[in-house]
């Protein structure tokens, strides 16, 4: 027995302890997204009120475990009851969680998300250890609390199949232990005893693909970097998730650190390769913790270092933290940057993985992409291909935001309909609005329109829809989303963010720019609309690096896809979702107006006059179109409107009306 | 503000001890900097262009590159209003709006009383939480234009009551 397993049955033996505790125990979700929800004022309360009372009750922070709406998110375990998992829970809800439930016998149903298996006592099943969240095709189901469904059950649980997250939101990040418990750095050990050629073997089999986008074999691109000459060789884990829109890397490495660490280690030894940097931006600071803790723990046992586990294979690892530039999500522009210069792109070939860090092949990895790989070591090809479509294994989590009801992480089987992420897992657009369309792929990737829901979400399709699999960020639009503005949001993003090395990136997203807001300013033509299409191909095509190359593509799908809005904001000057304010005008009824003086008081910028209690009106001069008073006005006389292209024959007459009294 | 600036630069001796002599320990350095003493100055780039060995022209030149550097002394709060694709499509652009509006400058400046900075953020990947505003690094979620005057009045105060 090495001295790494004898802490593994240590550790187990720890986490069952954890698991069927007699004391009750607190799991508290406090990653970033649940302490921006308020979790930090939930565990003040709680822990004061434990210290208080003097109680026998634990409390362990743990990461995100996904349904982000309902956070702060709080799993409470009971001796000899299920787990229940809580929902929105305030620093007043924990309280009285933990006098009704935990110490009386009222579980607080109300505030319950479901209920999960307790502990390691649910059955005889081999797959599912304490504290999994059990799919519901399992047929698992959990005794006991009637009052409260099964957390699997849940809508946005349901059709989830938790692999890479298997441990977010379960484990306490910063205890090795938790990782190690549930079978953490077995992988690695299966990779020391397959070797490097088998460890290529095995992902090969398992068909995985880059997660940070393009979808390229991981395979492959480890062939071409141990086939290049030359003992030293790098490896590096692109943590820049620079997509606005994208929180898949920041959730898996604030909650489960290790499993991308474990996922280094294998690469690392496949490649031969002696030093590791991890590239994450400087946004994220609790993952940036979160691995600086972690990497030490790996020191620690052994697992870094000289002659690890006693294999012979040596390997070190450093933090490098991103200065914030989206480019540098792009290989090349990453080297640059880790190597102390602007973060500009090399054009390619030579690929990193021949000529990379420092002129050595390198090999740069997606966090999730190197998540995914202890599950095909610790489980083999084969388990691995069970999940996902012909020409796309596995399983992908996606970041769902924007009009969606149920916002948060998934992860999903790739070959997924789209519907069934939205509409389902998401629970569709919130307050009975229209969905339009799902972005993907942030600023590289497009639109895809609400009749292309049945769409399989897989790479290949999802590149032919004209967008991208992209790193997983999905945002919903509705029908209040204006898809001119969508286009110019994101060519405004990549057109500040291009380096400015190469002519058709630099000048072409500028180009482009400047008929989109020439458009939403209602000044457009319709020949903009055939020198837009132009100019973006010539982007698509010239541009050096993948950041040129992808940036045409919102504009792309939003004209293939919703040429009519184009065409209203050019012809009608109308934008339909009201959102292009110069095209937008607010109104105040005269009939309905009663004069109470609400949108006078929050204007801003004083454009609305009037007597008390007789109708008020806005100067359209002076109007910057924000909207306050149609917010404000109270409901019971909803005078304010608005209005965008011409107003009807009706409304222009009551306008003139008011005019001239 | 200058203060920091003037007297010898404390602890650069510090920081590049920290690093090993690279070039690639450029860009750590000046983040270490740049958190000792709020920003890069014309002084401690000065510094560094001697023990460095590189040129103060090659390193403002990497310094611009990147958004995270500033180059005038931070305002004692800084205000980050994000405006990534979830904060858009939920209207974060208008709580931009009205925070200019309130504060009276544009994202990326300070006001005249130095109390804040302004700057707009790309993402703050708190996207399911949208539209979301962060002061010194407390995320308020589930913003509006109406809840920016208490939020901002909120800080101000702290401000005085620590005078």
């Amino acid at each position: 027995m090495t001295s790494l397993q004898q802490v593994c049955a240590k550790a187990r033996a720890q986490w069952d302890k954890l698991q069927d505790s007699e004391v009750p125990v607190f799991f508290v979700g406090a990653a970033t997204c649940g302490r921006a929800a308020g979790a930090t004022e939930v565990l003040q309360a709680l822990r004061g009120h434990i210290e208080q009372n003097k109680l026998d009750v634990l409390v362990v922070e743990v990461g995100c475990l996904g349904p982000c709406s309902f956070e702060p998110l709080v799993i409470v375990h009971k001796s000899g009851s299920p787990r229940v998992c809580y929902g929105n829970v305030g620093p007043d809800q924990v309280i009285r969680i933990l006098e009704n439930h935990v110490l009386g016998d009222d579980p607080c149903a109300q505030w319950a998300l479901g209920k999960m298996t307790p502990g390691q006592r649910f059955g005889p099943d081999p797959r599912f250890r304490g504290g999994d969240v059990i799919p519901a095709e399992a047929g698992i189901t959990v005794e006991g609390l009637d009052g409260i469904d099964d957390f699997a059950a849940h809508p946005m649980m349901r059709r989830q199949v938790r692999n890479i997250l298997r441990n977010c939101g379960l484990i306490d990040p910063e205890n090795v232990h938790h990782y190690l418990a549930r079978d953490g750095y077995l992988g690695f050990l299966k990779a020391l005893e397959l070797g490097p050629d088998g460890v290529l073997k095995e992902v090969k089999a398992a068909g995985l693909r880059g997660r940070g986008g393009a979808g390229f074999p991981t395979w492959r691109k480890w062939q071409f970097c141990r086939d290049a000459p030359g003992p030293t060789k790098y490896l590096i884990c692109n943590a820049d998730e620079g997509d606005p829109g994208a929180f898949m890397n920041r959730s898996l490495i604030e909650g489960d650190p290790h499993a991308v660490l474990e996922g280094m280690l294998i690469a690392a030894f496949t490649l031969g390769a002696s030093q590791g940097y991890i590239y994450c931006r400087a946004e994220y600071p609790l993952a940036l913790q979160r691995l600086d803790v972690a990497i030490g723990q790996m020191r620690e046992l052994g697992l870094l270092g000289e002659n690890i586990q006693g294999s012979g294979f040596s390997f070190d690892l450093a933090i490098k933290k991103g200065a914030g530039a989206f480019v540098c999500g792009e290989e090349t522009a990453l080297i640059a940057s880790i190597e102390g210069r602007r973060g500009m792109p090399q054009p390619r070939p030579p690929f990193p993985a021949v000529s990379g860090l420092l002129g050595k092949p390198t090999v740069i990895q997606n966090v999730e992409t190197l998540g995914n790989l202890p599950l095909i070591l610790r489980n083999g090809a084969e388990w691995y291909t069970q999940y996902g479509s012909e020409s796309s294994k596995g399983t992908k989590t996606f970041a769902l935001a924007g009009k969606i009801q149920r916002t948060g992480l998934v992860e999903v089987p790739l070959g997924i309909k789209l519907k069934d992420i939205i509409c389902e897992i998401g629970g569709g657009v919130p307050g009975g609005k229209a969905l339009k369309a799902v972005q993907t792929g942030g600023p590289s990737g497009g639109c895809i329109p609400a009749e292309k829901m049945d769409l399989p979400v897989d790479y290949e399709t999802l590149t032919q829809a004209g967008s991208i699999m992209g790193s997983g960020g999905m945002i919903v639009l509705d029908e209040d989303s204006c898809m001119v503005d969508i286009a110019r949001y994101f060519l405004s993003f990549t057109q500040a963010e291009s380096c400015g090395k190469c002519a058709p990136c630099r000048v072409g997203t500028r180009a482009m720019l400047n008929i989109l807001e020439r458009i939403a300013a209602g000044e457009g033509q319709m020949a903009d609309l055939e020198k837009l299409e132009s100019i973006a191909r010539t982007v698509k095509d010239g541009s050096l690096c993948g950041l040129g190359q992808t940036a045409p593509n919102p504009v792309l799908t939003t004209l293939r896809y919703f040429r009519n809005e184009y065409e209203d904001h050019i012809q009608k000057r109308r934008c339909p979702a009201f959102v292009c304010s110069a095209m937008v005008s607010y109104h105040i009824d005269c009939d309905r107006c009663s004069g109470c003086g609400a949108c006078a008081r929050v204007c801003p910028v004083t454009a609305i006059s009037g007597q008390k209690k007789k109708p008020h009106v806005i100067d359209q001069e002076i109007c910057i179109r924000c909207g306050m008073c149609l917010s404000t006005c109270p409901p019971r006389y909803a005078a304010v409107y608005r209005r965008s292209g011409e107003l009807t024959r009706y409304e222009q007459r009551k306008e003139g009306k008011r005019e001239t009294t | 503000m200058a203060r920091s600036g003037k007297k010898g630069l404390p602890g650069i001796a510090d920081i590049l001890a920290k690093h090993p002599a690279s070039r690639g320990s450029l860009i750590p350095i000046l983040q270490d900097i740049q958190e000792r003493i709020g920003y890069l100055s014309q002084e401690a780039v000065a510094e560094l262009e001697q023990r460095m060995g590189i040129s103060a022209n090659e390193i403002f030149g990497v310094a611009t590159f990147y958004t995270q550097f500033r180059f005038t002394p931070p305002g004692r709060h800084t205000i980050l209003s994000c405006q990534g694709t979830a904060c858009h499509v939920r209207g974060g652009r208008q709580i931009l709006n009205e925070l200019e509006q309130r504060l009276g400058v544009a994202a990326g400046q300070t006001t005249a009383d130095g109390q804040f900075d302004l700057e707009r953020v790309a993402c703050l990947g708190c996207c399911a939480l949208a539209p979301v505003v962060a002061v010194d690094g407390k995320v308020h979620v589930q913003m509006t234009a109406k809840k920016v005057p208490s939020i901002i009045s909120q800080y101000a105060e702290e401000g005085k009551a620590r005078k």
